[in-house]
Protein backbone atom coordinates (compact mmCIF):
# COMPACT_ATOMS: atom_id res chain seq x y z
CA UNK A 1 0.00 0.00 0.00
CA UNK A 2 1.52 3.46 -0.77
CA UNK A 3 2.08 5.88 1.99
CA UNK A 4 -1.84 7.73 3.07
CA UNK A 5 -3.25 9.66 5.70
CA UNK A 6 -6.26 8.82 6.76
CA UNK A 7 -9.04 11.68 8.40
CA UNK A 8 -11.93 9.80 10.57
CA UNK A 9 -14.67 12.13 10.29
CA UNK A 10 -17.64 12.72 12.72
CA UNK A 11 -21.27 13.31 11.99
CA UNK A 12 -24.05 13.64 14.15
CA UNK A 13 -27.34 13.29 12.13
CA UNK A 14 -25.92 13.76 9.34
CA UNK A 15 -23.87 17.32 9.99
CA UNK A 16 -20.63 17.03 10.37
CA UNK A 17 -18.83 18.49 13.62
CA UNK A 18 -16.39 21.45 12.72
CA UNK A 19 -13.59 19.92 14.05
CA UNK A 20 -13.93 17.02 11.41
CA UNK A 21 -13.00 19.64 8.91
CA UNK A 22 -10.50 20.96 11.13
CA UNK A 23 -8.92 17.50 11.07
CA UNK A 24 -9.38 16.98 7.67
CA UNK A 25 -7.61 20.73 7.13
CA UNK A 26 -4.25 19.27 8.96
CA UNK A 27 -4.84 15.83 7.57
CA UNK A 28 -4.31 17.69 4.02
CA UNK A 29 -1.29 19.46 5.53
CA UNK A 30 0.45 16.38 6.55
CA UNK A 31 -0.64 14.48 3.31
CA UNK A 32 1.38 17.00 1.27
CA UNK A 33 4.10 17.08 3.30
CA UNK A 34 4.45 13.54 2.56
CA UNK A 35 3.37 14.30 -0.82
CA UNK A 36 0.42 11.32 -0.34
CA UNK A 37 -2.94 11.24 -0.74
CA UNK A 38 -5.26 12.57 1.97
CA UNK A 39 -8.33 10.11 2.70
CA UNK A 40 -11.81 10.24 4.81
CA UNK A 41 -13.51 7.62 6.52
CA UNK A 42 -16.96 8.64 7.33
CA UNK A 43 -19.58 5.99 9.24
CA UNK A 44 -23.07 6.35 9.93
CA UNK A 45 -26.47 5.72 8.45
CA UNK A 46 -27.46 7.17 5.35
CA UNK A 47 -24.35 9.55 4.76
CA UNK A 48 -23.43 9.05 1.38
CA UNK A 49 -24.89 12.53 0.14
CA UNK A 50 -23.00 14.22 2.96
CA UNK A 51 -19.59 12.82 2.45
CA UNK A 52 -18.98 14.49 -0.77
CA UNK A 53 -18.84 17.47 1.31
CA UNK A 54 -15.63 17.03 2.42
CA UNK A 55 -13.86 16.63 -0.83
CA UNK A 56 -13.70 20.86 -0.22
CA UNK A 57 -11.20 19.85 2.61
CA UNK A 58 -9.01 18.12 0.32
CA UNK A 59 -10.22 14.73 0.59
CA UNK A 60 -8.77 12.09 -2.39
CA UNK A 61 -11.21 9.29 -1.44
CA UNK A 62 -14.08 9.01 1.08
CA UNK A 63 -14.51 6.05 2.76
CA UNK A 64 -18.06 5.37 3.78
CA UNK A 65 -19.14 2.82 5.98
CA UNK A 66 -22.81 2.54 6.66
CA UNK A 67 -24.88 0.71 8.44
CA UNK A 68 -27.57 1.06 10.66
CA UNK A 69 -26.21 -0.10 13.35
CA UNK A 70 -23.37 2.94 13.38
CA UNK A 71 -26.17 5.35 13.02
CA UNK A 72 -25.07 6.21 16.93
CA UNK A 73 -21.81 6.07 17.96
CA UNK A 74 -20.51 3.15 19.94
CA UNK A 75 -17.31 2.40 21.28
CA UNK A 76 -17.10 -1.62 20.26
CA UNK A 77 -18.72 -1.03 16.56
CA UNK A 78 -17.08 2.09 15.69
CA UNK A 79 -13.87 0.53 17.47
CA UNK A 80 -14.13 -2.42 14.67
CA UNK A 81 -14.99 -0.63 11.80
CA UNK A 82 -11.92 1.91 11.83
CA UNK A 83 -9.75 -0.73 12.72
CA UNK A 84 -10.94 -2.49 10.10
CA UNK A 85 -10.73 0.31 7.56
CA UNK A 86 -6.90 0.65 9.01
CA UNK A 87 -5.91 -2.82 8.68
CA UNK A 88 -7.04 -2.24 4.86
CA UNK A 89 -5.65 0.79 4.17
CA UNK A 90 -2.47 0.77 6.37
CA UNK A 91 -1.99 4.83 7.07
CA UNK A 92 0.38 6.39 7.72
CA UNK A 93 -1.29 8.89 9.77
CA UNK A 94 -4.18 8.43 11.43
CA UNK A 95 -5.71 12.07 12.73
CA UNK A 96 -9.27 12.58 14.20
CA UNK A 97 -11.39 15.38 16.53
CA UNK A 98 -10.14 14.85 20.39
CA UNK A 99 -13.83 14.91 21.19
CA UNK A 100 -15.98 13.00 23.79
CA UNK A 101 -15.88 9.87 21.01
CA UNK A 102 -12.91 10.57 19.15
CA UNK A 103 -10.89 10.03 22.23
CA UNK A 104 -12.60 7.08 23.00
CA UNK A 105 -11.55 5.81 19.25
CA UNK A 106 -7.84 6.92 19.16
CA UNK A 107 -7.35 4.97 22.83
CA UNK A 108 -8.82 1.88 21.81
CA UNK A 109 -6.75 1.74 18.61
CA UNK A 110 -3.57 3.03 20.19
CA UNK A 111 -4.05 -0.39 21.91
CA UNK A 112 -5.45 -2.43 19.62
CA UNK A 113 -3.02 -1.54 16.49
CA UNK A 114 -0.19 -0.71 19.55
CA UNK A 115 0.48 2.33 17.51
CA UNK A 116 1.69 5.51 19.46
CA UNK A 117 -0.92 8.23 20.13
CA UNK A 118 -0.88 12.16 21.02
CA UNK A 119 -4.03 13.03 22.17
CA UNK A 120 -4.95 16.19 21.98
CA UNK A 121 -2.81 17.85 20.21
CA UNK A 122 -2.94 21.26 19.52
CA UNK A 123 -0.07 22.17 16.51
CA UNK A 124 1.92 19.38 14.38
CA UNK A 125 4.62 19.72 12.21
CA UNK A 126 8.02 17.88 10.75
CA UNK A 127 10.99 17.75 11.78
CA UNK A 128 13.50 16.15 10.08
CA UNK A 129 11.44 13.25 9.07
CA UNK A 130 10.25 13.11 12.87
CA UNK A 131 6.48 14.29 13.11
CA UNK A 132 5.94 16.57 15.98
CA UNK A 133 2.69 17.22 17.92
CA UNK A 134 2.26 19.55 20.30
CA UNK A 135 0.00 18.98 23.48
CA UNK A 136 -0.92 20.23 26.78
CA UNK A 137 0.11 18.81 30.32
CA UNK A 138 -0.74 19.70 33.59
CA UNK A 139 -3.62 21.91 33.17
CA UNK A 140 -2.34 24.16 30.48
CA UNK A 141 0.61 24.78 32.29
CA UNK A 142 3.55 23.11 30.34
CA UNK A 143 3.92 22.41 26.73
CA UNK A 144 5.25 19.40 25.80
CA UNK A 145 6.46 18.20 21.96
CA UNK A 146 6.22 14.40 21.11
CA UNK A 147 7.67 12.01 18.89
CA UNK A 148 5.61 9.42 17.67
CA UNK A 149 7.22 6.46 16.47
CA UNK A 150 5.80 3.32 14.95
CA UNK A 151 2.40 2.91 12.59
CA UNK A 152 -0.21 4.33 11.99
CA UNK A 153 0.48 7.52 14.05
CA UNK A 154 -2.74 8.44 16.19
CA UNK A 155 -3.38 11.96 16.08
CA UNK A 156 -6.49 13.24 18.34
CA UNK A 157 -6.45 17.23 17.48
CA UNK A 158 -8.00 19.65 19.71
CA UNK A 159 -11.46 21.05 18.38
CA UNK A 160 -10.55 25.02 17.72
CA UNK A 161 -6.89 24.79 17.65
CA UNK A 162 -6.27 24.54 14.41
CA UNK A 163 -7.46 26.29 11.17
CA UNK A 164 -9.74 24.99 8.43
CA UNK A 165 -8.78 24.97 4.99
CA UNK A 166 -10.35 24.20 2.11
CA UNK A 167 -8.43 22.63 -0.70
CA UNK A 168 -9.35 20.71 -3.76
CA UNK A 169 -9.25 17.04 -3.12
CA UNK A 170 -10.18 14.39 -6.08
CA UNK A 171 -13.34 13.14 -3.78
CA UNK A 172 -13.99 10.12 -5.38
CA UNK A 173 -16.57 8.14 -2.77
CA UNK A 174 -15.96 4.28 -2.18
CA UNK A 175 -18.38 1.84 -0.23
CA UNK A 176 -16.54 -0.26 2.53
CA UNK A 177 -18.14 -3.77 3.30
CA UNK A 178 -19.05 -3.09 7.25
CA UNK A 179 -18.62 -5.38 9.80
CA UNK A 180 -19.42 -4.47 12.78
CA UNK A 181 -18.78 -7.42 15.04
CA UNK A 182 -20.28 -8.57 18.04
CA UNK A 183 -21.67 -5.28 19.77
CA UNK A 184 -21.69 -5.66 23.28
CA UNK A 185 -21.86 -2.24 24.22
CA UNK A 186 -25.63 -0.78 23.46
CA UNK A 187 -27.45 2.58 22.63
CA UNK A 188 -30.78 3.14 25.11
CA UNK A 189 -31.44 6.76 24.32
CA UNK A 190 -29.00 10.05 24.67
CA UNK A 191 -30.45 13.50 25.65
CA UNK A 192 -29.30 16.58 23.70
CA UNK A 193 -29.93 20.24 24.50
CA UNK A 194 -30.86 21.12 21.01
CA UNK A 195 -30.25 24.50 19.55
CA UNK A 196 -27.38 24.78 22.74
CA UNK A 197 -23.47 25.69 21.25
CA UNK A 198 -21.40 23.39 22.70
CA UNK A 199 -18.59 24.48 24.84
CA UNK A 200 -15.53 23.03 23.57
CA UNK A 201 -16.61 24.88 19.59
CA UNK A 202 -17.57 27.59 20.14
CA UNK A 203 -16.15 30.62 18.54
CA UNK A 204 -16.98 33.03 21.66
CA UNK A 205 -17.44 31.41 25.07
CA UNK A 206 -19.32 33.40 28.20
CA UNK A 207 -18.41 32.31 31.69
CA UNK A 208 -20.35 33.16 34.67
CA UNK A 209 -18.88 32.56 38.25
CA UNK A 210 -19.79 33.12 41.70
CA UNK A 211 -20.07 36.54 41.12
CA UNK A 212 -23.60 35.36 39.28
CA UNK A 213 -24.84 35.31 43.20
CA UNK A 214 -27.26 32.56 41.92
CA UNK A 215 -29.28 30.66 39.21
CA UNK A 216 -30.33 33.32 37.06
CA UNK A 217 -27.50 33.45 33.63
CA UNK A 218 -29.89 36.02 31.56
CA UNK A 219 -27.40 38.13 31.15
CA UNK A 220 -24.34 36.01 29.97
CA UNK A 221 -26.88 33.72 28.19
CA UNK A 222 -27.98 36.74 26.76
CA UNK A 223 -24.50 38.45 25.75
CA UNK A 224 -23.66 34.50 24.31
CA UNK A 225 -26.60 34.57 22.41
CA UNK A 226 -25.96 37.66 20.15
CA UNK A 227 -22.86 36.40 19.56
CA UNK A 228 -24.04 32.60 18.85
CA UNK A 229 -21.69 31.42 21.76
CA UNK A 230 -21.72 29.23 24.46
CA UNK A 231 -22.36 29.80 27.70
CA UNK A 232 -19.67 28.34 30.52
CA UNK A 233 -19.47 28.40 34.21
CA UNK A 234 -16.89 28.19 36.73
CA UNK A 235 -16.61 24.82 39.51
CA UNK A 236 -18.00 27.78 42.13
CA UNK A 237 -20.69 28.33 39.71
CA UNK A 238 -21.57 24.23 39.53
CA UNK A 239 -20.96 23.81 42.97
CA UNK A 240 -23.76 25.77 43.68
CA UNK A 241 -25.80 24.59 41.64
CA UNK A 242 -26.60 27.07 39.01
CA UNK A 243 -25.18 25.56 36.31
CA UNK A 244 -24.60 21.55 34.94
CA UNK A 245 -21.37 20.12 35.37
CA UNK A 246 -21.15 20.35 31.42
CA UNK A 247 -21.04 23.24 31.70
CA UNK A 248 -17.76 23.66 33.92
CA UNK A 249 -14.44 24.89 32.31
CA UNK A 250 -11.29 24.36 34.04
CA UNK A 251 -8.93 21.94 34.68
CA UNK A 252 -11.64 19.39 35.61
CA UNK A 253 -14.03 20.91 33.74
CA UNK A 254 -13.94 21.22 29.93
CA UNK A 255 -10.52 22.71 28.26
CA UNK A 256 -11.73 25.53 25.71
CA UNK A 257 -9.80 27.30 23.47
CA UNK A 258 -12.43 29.56 21.46
CA UNK A 259 -11.69 33.21 19.46
CA UNK A 260 -13.00 35.21 22.19
CA UNK A 261 -13.90 34.48 26.26
CA UNK A 262 -15.29 36.74 28.70
CA UNK A 263 -14.76 35.75 32.53
CA UNK A 264 -17.93 37.14 34.02
CA UNK A 265 -17.91 37.34 38.37
CA UNK A 266 -15.03 34.51 38.04
CA UNK A 267 -11.99 35.41 39.98
CA UNK A 268 -9.67 33.70 37.76
CA UNK A 269 -7.98 30.19 40.08
CA UNK A 270 -5.32 28.60 38.54
CA UNK A 271 -8.03 25.71 38.20
CA UNK A 272 -10.13 27.65 36.02
CA UNK A 273 -7.50 29.07 33.91
CA UNK A 274 -6.41 25.87 32.95
CA UNK A 275 -9.36 25.79 31.04
CA UNK A 276 -9.41 28.86 29.23
CA UNK A 277 -6.00 30.21 29.11
CA UNK A 278 -5.34 29.05 25.86
CA UNK A 279 -8.25 31.29 24.09
CA UNK A 280 -7.37 33.69 21.91
CA UNK A 281 -9.23 36.54 23.44
CA UNK A 282 -9.62 36.78 26.75
CA UNK A 283 -11.86 39.58 28.73
CA UNK A 284 -12.85 39.47 32.06
CA UNK A 285 -15.14 41.33 33.99
CA UNK A 286 -15.17 41.79 37.99
CA UNK A 287 -15.99 44.05 40.40
CA UNK A 288 -12.83 43.64 42.63
CA UNK A 289 -9.45 45.88 41.10
CA UNK A 290 -7.33 43.41 42.64
CA UNK A 291 -9.57 39.87 41.12
CA UNK A 292 -6.13 37.70 40.00
CA UNK A 293 -8.51 37.01 36.23
CA UNK A 294 -7.29 40.85 35.28
CA UNK A 295 -3.57 39.55 35.02
CA UNK A 296 -4.89 36.73 32.75
CA UNK A 297 -7.02 38.41 30.91
CA UNK A 298 -6.13 40.96 27.81
CA UNK A 299 -8.78 43.46 28.76
CA UNK A 300 -10.47 43.84 31.93
CA UNK A 301 -13.59 45.91 32.98
CA UNK A 302 -13.94 46.92 36.67
CA UNK A 303 -17.16 46.91 37.68
CA UNK A 304 -20.54 45.31 38.58
CA UNK A 305 -21.19 42.66 35.91
CA UNK A 306 -24.87 43.03 35.87
CA UNK A 307 -24.72 46.24 35.05
CA UNK A 308 -21.86 46.32 32.32
CA UNK A 309 -22.76 42.66 30.58
CA UNK A 310 -25.65 44.43 29.47
CA UNK A 311 -24.86 46.90 27.82
CA UNK A 312 -21.75 44.73 26.16
CA UNK A 313 -24.37 43.15 24.94
CA UNK A 314 -26.22 46.05 24.06
CA UNK A 315 -22.87 47.13 22.06
CA UNK A 316 -23.11 44.40 20.21
CA UNK A 317 -26.23 44.17 19.12
CA UNK A 318 -26.07 47.57 17.61
CA UNK A 319 -22.69 47.00 15.57
CA UNK A 320 -24.06 44.09 14.37
CA UNK A 321 -27.25 45.88 13.31
CA UNK B 1 -19.06 -7.25 43.04
CA UNK B 2 -15.43 -7.39 42.43
CA UNK B 3 -14.67 -3.92 41.46
CA UNK B 4 -10.86 -2.61 40.99
CA UNK B 5 -9.97 1.02 40.91
CA UNK B 6 -7.33 2.61 38.63
CA UNK B 7 -5.54 5.33 40.36
CA UNK B 8 -2.46 7.62 39.80
CA UNK B 9 -1.27 10.04 41.94
CA UNK B 10 -0.95 13.41 40.47
CA UNK B 11 0.38 16.42 41.52
CA UNK B 12 -2.30 18.43 43.25
CA UNK B 13 -3.68 21.34 40.53
CA UNK B 14 -2.68 24.30 42.54
CA UNK B 15 0.86 23.08 42.09
CA UNK B 16 3.75 24.84 40.97
CA UNK B 17 4.69 23.14 37.87
CA UNK B 18 8.73 23.65 37.12
CA UNK B 19 10.73 22.02 34.09
CA UNK B 20 13.52 20.14 35.60
CA UNK B 21 17.56 20.33 33.74
CA UNK B 22 16.80 17.64 31.64
CA UNK B 23 14.04 19.56 29.38
CA UNK B 24 11.39 16.45 29.42
CA UNK B 25 10.58 15.96 32.88
CA UNK B 26 9.03 18.29 35.90
CA UNK B 27 11.00 18.86 39.14
CA UNK B 28 9.15 16.76 41.93
CA UNK B 29 10.69 17.95 45.00
CA UNK B 30 8.15 20.78 46.12
CA UNK B 31 5.41 19.23 44.55
CA UNK B 32 2.07 18.30 47.19
CA UNK B 33 1.05 14.84 45.71
CA UNK B 34 -2.80 13.59 45.71
CA UNK B 35 -4.42 11.17 43.89
CA UNK B 36 -6.07 12.30 40.90
CA UNK B 37 -9.40 14.10 41.20
CA UNK B 38 -10.86 11.67 38.61
CA UNK B 39 -9.67 8.69 40.39
CA UNK B 40 -11.10 10.06 43.77
CA UNK B 41 -14.51 9.76 41.90
CA UNK B 42 -13.45 6.66 41.02
CA UNK B 43 -12.89 5.34 44.83
CA UNK B 44 -15.91 6.44 46.00
CA UNK B 45 -18.03 5.52 43.37
CA UNK B 46 -16.74 1.79 43.53
CA UNK B 47 -17.64 1.78 47.46
CA UNK B 48 -21.09 2.82 46.90
CA UNK B 49 -21.49 -0.29 44.94
CA UNK B 50 -19.94 -2.14 47.00
CA UNK B 51 -22.23 -0.81 49.75
CA UNK B 52 -25.29 -1.58 47.21
CA UNK B 53 -23.42 -4.96 46.03
CA UNK B 54 -21.28 -6.35 48.54
CA UNK B 55 -17.87 -7.21 47.03
CA UNK B 56 -14.65 -5.69 47.79
CA UNK B 57 -12.73 -2.71 45.74
CA UNK B 58 -8.99 -3.02 44.93
CA UNK B 59 -6.77 -0.38 44.31
CA UNK B 60 -4.03 -0.30 41.36
CA UNK B 61 -1.71 1.79 40.53
CA UNK B 62 1.17 1.68 38.64
CA UNK B 63 3.87 4.25 40.69
CA UNK B 64 6.74 5.29 42.67
CA UNK B 65 7.28 4.28 46.15
CA UNK B 66 5.51 7.59 47.02
CA UNK B 67 2.30 6.38 45.04
CA UNK B 68 1.32 4.47 48.54
CA UNK B 69 0.41 7.24 50.46
CA UNK B 70 -1.95 7.45 47.33
CA UNK B 71 -3.37 4.25 47.98
CA UNK B 72 -3.40 4.19 51.37
CA UNK B 73 -5.57 7.92 51.57
CA UNK B 74 -8.28 5.32 48.83
CA UNK B 75 -7.93 2.21 51.86
CA UNK B 76 -8.80 5.08 54.91
CA UNK B 77 -12.13 5.84 52.68
CA UNK B 78 -12.94 2.42 52.82
CA UNK B 79 -11.45 0.14 50.02
CA UNK B 80 -10.03 -3.04 51.07
CA UNK B 81 -6.57 -3.41 49.10
CA UNK B 82 -4.13 -2.28 47.43
CA UNK B 83 -1.82 -3.11 44.42
CA UNK B 84 1.51 -1.07 43.30
CA UNK B 85 2.94 -1.90 40.37
CA UNK B 86 6.61 -0.05 41.81
CA UNK B 87 8.55 1.04 39.52
CA UNK B 88 11.31 3.72 39.93
CA UNK B 89 10.75 7.31 40.51
CA UNK B 90 11.53 9.22 37.57
CA UNK B 91 10.33 6.80 34.86
CA UNK B 92 7.97 8.15 32.48
CA UNK B 93 5.68 5.68 30.65
CA UNK B 94 2.96 6.69 27.41
CA UNK B 95 -0.19 5.63 28.41
CA UNK B 96 -0.09 2.97 26.10
CA UNK B 97 2.90 1.10 28.51
CA UNK B 98 0.83 2.20 31.67
CA UNK B 99 -2.37 0.54 30.07
CA UNK B 100 -0.13 -2.75 29.52
CA UNK B 101 0.86 -2.53 32.90
CA UNK B 102 -2.67 -2.21 34.34
CA UNK B 103 -3.92 -5.22 32.10
CA UNK B 104 -0.96 -7.75 32.72
CA UNK B 105 -1.97 -7.69 36.43
CA UNK B 106 -5.47 -7.44 35.94
CA UNK B 107 -5.93 -10.59 33.44
CA UNK B 108 -3.91 -12.15 36.55
CA UNK B 109 -6.58 -10.30 39.10
CA UNK B 110 -10.48 -11.41 39.23
CA UNK B 111 -13.29 -8.40 38.83
CA UNK B 112 -16.52 -7.87 37.13
CA UNK B 113 -15.97 -4.01 37.03
CA UNK B 114 -12.78 -1.78 36.66
CA UNK B 115 -13.24 1.97 37.42
CA UNK B 116 -10.85 4.44 36.47
CA UNK B 117 -10.39 8.76 35.63
CA UNK B 118 -11.45 10.10 32.22
CA UNK B 119 -8.13 11.15 32.66
CA UNK B 120 -5.41 12.15 34.78
CA UNK B 121 -5.05 15.75 35.28
CA UNK B 122 -0.99 15.64 34.71
CA UNK B 123 -0.59 14.14 31.29
CA UNK B 124 -4.51 14.86 30.26
CA UNK B 125 -4.25 11.85 28.29
CA UNK B 126 -7.62 10.36 28.14
CA UNK B 127 -5.98 7.17 27.12
CA UNK B 128 -5.27 4.87 29.68
CA UNK B 129 -8.95 3.82 30.86
CA UNK B 130 -10.22 2.64 26.92
CA UNK B 131 -6.79 1.43 26.24
CA UNK B 132 -6.83 -1.01 29.21
CA UNK B 133 -10.72 -2.44 28.17
CA UNK B 134 -9.35 -2.94 24.61
CA UNK B 135 -6.34 -5.12 26.53
CA UNK B 136 -8.44 -7.15 28.08
CA UNK B 137 -11.17 -6.94 25.20
CA UNK B 138 -13.75 -6.19 27.63
CA UNK B 139 -16.06 -2.75 26.89
CA UNK B 140 -15.75 0.51 28.48
CA UNK B 141 -18.09 3.39 28.63
CA UNK B 142 -16.27 7.00 29.02
CA UNK B 143 -17.17 9.88 30.86
CA UNK B 144 -19.44 8.37 33.54
CA UNK B 145 -22.12 10.80 35.78
CA UNK B 146 -24.47 7.67 36.77
CA UNK B 147 -24.73 4.14 36.71
CA UNK B 148 -27.22 1.38 37.50
CA UNK B 149 -26.37 -2.27 37.77
CA UNK B 150 -29.26 -4.76 37.77
CA UNK B 151 -29.08 -8.37 36.70
CA UNK B 152 -25.46 -8.61 35.09
CA UNK B 153 -25.91 -5.79 33.25
CA UNK B 154 -24.83 -1.90 34.07
CA UNK B 155 -26.62 1.40 32.24
CA UNK B 156 -24.58 4.21 32.60
CA UNK B 157 -25.21 8.04 31.76
CA UNK B 158 -22.39 9.32 29.75
CA UNK B 159 -22.00 13.10 28.88
CA UNK B 160 -21.32 13.55 25.12
CA UNK B 161 -21.36 17.28 23.31
CA UNK B 162 -23.95 19.14 24.30
CA UNK B 163 -25.71 16.35 26.22
CA UNK B 164 -26.07 13.09 27.55
CA UNK B 165 -26.14 9.09 26.40
CA UNK B 166 -27.18 6.23 27.89
CA UNK B 167 -25.72 2.66 27.54
CA UNK B 168 -25.88 -0.10 28.47
CA UNK B 169 -23.48 -3.48 28.24
CA UNK B 170 -22.98 -6.83 30.16
CA UNK B 171 -20.50 -6.74 33.50
CA UNK B 172 -17.37 -7.02 32.91
CA UNK B 173 -16.91 -3.62 32.03
CA UNK B 174 -14.39 -0.33 32.54
CA UNK B 175 -16.02 2.56 33.03
CA UNK B 176 -14.43 6.04 33.34
CA UNK B 177 -15.47 9.07 35.80
CA UNK B 178 -16.63 12.36 34.76
CA UNK B 179 -17.37 15.09 37.24
CA UNK B 180 -20.92 15.08 38.33
CA UNK B 181 -21.17 11.83 39.21
CA UNK B 182 -20.35 11.44 42.94
CA UNK B 183 -18.78 14.06 45.75
CA UNK B 184 -15.89 11.95 47.50
CA UNK B 185 -15.89 10.86 51.32
CA UNK B 186 -13.30 12.35 53.22
CA UNK B 187 -11.38 9.47 55.13
CA UNK B 188 -12.41 9.22 58.63
CA UNK B 189 -10.29 8.76 61.79
CA UNK B 190 -11.18 5.36 62.10
CA UNK B 191 -11.02 5.05 58.45
CA UNK B 192 -7.77 6.07 58.34
CA UNK B 193 -6.55 3.65 61.82
CA UNK B 194 -7.94 0.70 59.79
CA UNK B 195 -6.02 1.75 56.85
CA UNK B 196 -3.14 0.89 57.72
CA UNK B 197 -3.81 -2.71 58.51
CA UNK B 198 -4.78 -3.06 55.09
CA UNK B 199 -2.63 -4.88 52.47
CA UNK B 200 -0.82 -3.48 49.94
CA UNK B 201 0.55 -5.93 47.45
CA UNK B 202 4.28 -4.52 45.84
CA UNK B 203 4.99 -5.65 42.68
CA UNK B 204 7.62 -5.19 40.44
CA UNK B 205 7.42 -4.65 36.56
CA UNK B 206 9.69 -8.29 36.37
CA UNK B 207 6.89 -10.34 38.92
CA UNK B 208 3.59 -9.40 35.80
CA UNK B 209 5.70 -11.05 33.44
CA UNK B 210 6.76 -7.82 31.88
CA UNK B 211 10.29 -7.08 30.25
CA UNK B 212 11.63 -3.59 31.68
CA UNK B 213 13.66 -3.16 28.82
CA UNK B 214 10.58 -3.32 26.34
CA UNK B 215 8.73 -1.45 28.93
CA UNK B 216 10.98 1.01 28.92
CA UNK B 217 10.53 2.52 25.28
CA UNK B 218 7.62 4.49 24.65
CA UNK B 219 6.14 4.53 21.32
CA UNK B 220 5.21 8.30 22.38
CA UNK B 221 8.13 9.98 23.26
CA UNK B 222 8.23 13.86 25.21
CA UNK B 223 11.03 15.13 23.48
CA UNK B 224 10.86 18.73 25.11
CA UNK B 225 8.71 20.68 28.04
CA UNK B 226 8.18 24.06 27.39
CA UNK B 227 5.89 26.33 29.55
CA UNK B 228 3.47 28.19 27.04
CA UNK B 229 4.10 32.00 26.73
CA UNK B 230 2.76 33.87 29.35
CA UNK B 231 -0.52 35.64 28.53
CA UNK B 232 0.54 39.46 29.36
CA UNK B 233 -1.74 41.42 31.92
CA UNK B 234 -4.38 42.89 30.32
CA UNK B 235 -5.19 46.64 29.72
CA UNK B 236 -8.07 47.45 32.15
CA UNK B 237 -10.76 49.38 30.15
CA UNK B 238 -11.30 52.91 31.60
CA UNK B 239 -14.28 55.01 31.65
CA UNK B 240 -16.71 57.57 33.76
CA UNK B 241 -19.36 54.71 33.41
CA UNK B 242 -20.61 51.24 32.89
CA UNK B 243 -21.76 52.50 29.36
CA UNK B 244 -18.66 54.10 28.53
CA UNK B 245 -16.74 51.06 29.15
CA UNK B 246 -18.87 48.83 27.33
CA UNK B 247 -18.83 51.20 24.30
CA UNK B 248 -14.94 50.78 24.52
CA UNK B 249 -14.00 47.14 24.94
CA UNK B 250 -16.67 46.52 21.85
CA UNK B 251 -14.98 49.27 19.98
CA UNK B 252 -11.61 47.72 20.78
CA UNK B 253 -12.50 44.25 20.00
CA UNK B 254 -14.32 45.11 17.11
CA UNK B 255 -11.53 47.46 15.22
CA UNK B 256 -7.88 46.30 16.96
CA UNK B 257 -8.80 42.53 18.08
CA UNK B 258 -10.99 41.89 15.50
CA UNK B 259 -13.13 38.79 17.64
CA UNK B 260 -16.29 40.79 16.29
C1 LIG C 1 -8.90 19.81 42.40
C2 LIG C 1 -9.59 21.08 42.04
C3 LIG C 1 -10.14 21.20 40.77
C4 LIG C 1 -10.80 22.38 40.40
N1 LIG C 1 -11.32 22.48 39.14
C5 LIG C 1 -11.89 23.63 38.74
C6 LIG C 1 -12.41 23.78 37.42
O1 LIG C 1 -12.37 22.87 36.59
N2 LIG C 1 -12.97 24.97 37.08
C7 LIG C 1 -13.06 26.02 37.95
O2 LIG C 1 -13.57 27.08 37.56
N3 LIG C 1 -12.60 25.89 39.21
C8 LIG C 1 -12.03 24.72 39.63
N4 LIG C 1 -11.60 24.60 40.92
C9 LIG C 1 -11.99 25.66 41.89
C10 LIG C 1 -11.12 26.89 41.86
O3 LIG C 1 -10.01 26.68 42.70
C11 LIG C 1 -11.90 28.10 42.36
O4 LIG C 1 -12.40 27.83 43.64
C12 LIG C 1 -13.06 28.50 41.45
O5 LIG C 1 -12.64 28.59 40.10
C13 LIG C 1 -13.60 29.83 41.88
O6 LIG C 1 -14.75 30.14 41.14
P1 LIG C 1 -15.21 31.66 40.95
O7 LIG C 1 -14.10 32.41 40.32
O8 LIG C 1 -16.50 31.61 40.23
O9 LIG C 1 -15.51 32.10 42.43
P2 LIG C 1 -14.75 33.12 43.38
O10 LIG C 1 -13.31 32.77 43.49
O11 LIG C 1 -15.55 33.19 44.60
O12 LIG C 1 -14.82 34.48 42.61
C14 LIG C 1 -15.99 35.21 42.37
C15 LIG C 1 -15.59 36.52 41.75
O13 LIG C 1 -16.74 37.23 41.37
C16 LIG C 1 -16.53 38.60 41.61
N5 LIG C 1 -17.85 39.21 41.73
C17 LIG C 1 -18.79 39.02 42.70
N6 LIG C 1 -19.91 39.70 42.43
C18 LIG C 1 -19.70 40.35 41.25
C19 LIG C 1 -20.47 41.24 40.44
N7 LIG C 1 -21.73 41.55 40.76
N8 LIG C 1 -19.91 41.73 39.32
C20 LIG C 1 -18.64 41.39 38.96
N9 LIG C 1 -17.87 40.59 39.69
C21 LIG C 1 -18.39 40.06 40.82
C22 LIG C 1 -15.70 38.64 42.87
O14 LIG C 1 -14.95 39.86 42.94
C23 LIG C 1 -14.79 37.43 42.67
O15 LIG C 1 -13.57 37.78 42.03
C24 LIG C 1 -10.92 23.44 41.31
C25 LIG C 1 -10.36 23.33 42.58
C26 LIG C 1 -9.70 22.17 42.96
C27 LIG C 1 -9.09 22.09 44.31
N1 LIG D 1 0.05 5.04 36.57
C1 LIG D 1 -1.25 4.74 36.67
N2 LIG D 1 -1.67 3.84 37.61
C2 LIG D 1 -2.98 3.51 37.72
N3 LIG D 1 -3.95 4.06 36.97
C3 LIG D 1 -3.59 4.95 36.03
C4 LIG D 1 -2.23 5.34 35.83
N4 LIG D 1 -2.20 6.24 34.84
C5 LIG D 1 -3.48 6.43 34.44
N5 LIG D 1 -4.32 5.65 35.16
C6 LIG D 1 -5.80 5.57 35.06
O1 LIG D 1 -6.20 6.03 33.78
C7 LIG D 1 -6.96 7.23 33.89
C8 LIG D 1 -6.67 8.11 32.72
O2 LIG D 1 -5.32 8.51 32.70
P1 LIG D 1 -4.61 9.20 31.46
O3 LIG D 1 -4.88 8.36 30.26
O4 LIG D 1 -3.17 9.24 31.83
O5 LIG D 1 -5.20 10.58 31.31
C9 LIG D 1 -6.62 7.78 35.26
O6 LIG D 1 -7.66 8.60 35.73
C10 LIG D 1 -6.45 6.50 36.07
O7 LIG D 1 -7.70 5.96 36.44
Amino acid sequence: MAQNVLAIAEQIEGVFRKVTFEALSEGRRIADHLGCELNALVLGDNIENISKELEQFGADRIIVAENSALFEYLPDTYGNVIADVINKETPDVVIMGASTQGRDIAARLSARLNAPLAMDCVAIRFEDNDLMATRYMYGGKILADVVLSGKPQILAIRPNAMTIASAAGTGSIEKFEVNTGTPLVKFIEKHLDTGKVELTEADTVVSGGRGMGGPDFAVIEELAQVLKGAVGASRSAVDEGWRSSSDQVGQTGKVVSPNLYFACGISGAIQHLAGMSSSNVIVAINKDPEAPIFSKADYGLQGDLFEIVPLITEEIRKLKG
Amino acid sequence: MEIVVLLKQVPATESLIEIADDGVSIKSDDIKWVINPYDEFAVEEALRIKEAHEGSVSILSVGSEKTVEAIRTALAMGADKGILVNVPDGDVYDGLTTARILSAVLKETPFDMIIAGQRAVDDDNFQVGPATAEFLNIPHISMVIKQEIANGKIKCHRTVEGGTAILETPLPVLFTTQRGINEPRYASLPGIMKAKKKPIDMKTITDIGLDPATVGKPLTKIVSLKTPPERKGGIMIEGDSAQAKAVKIVKILHEEAKVL
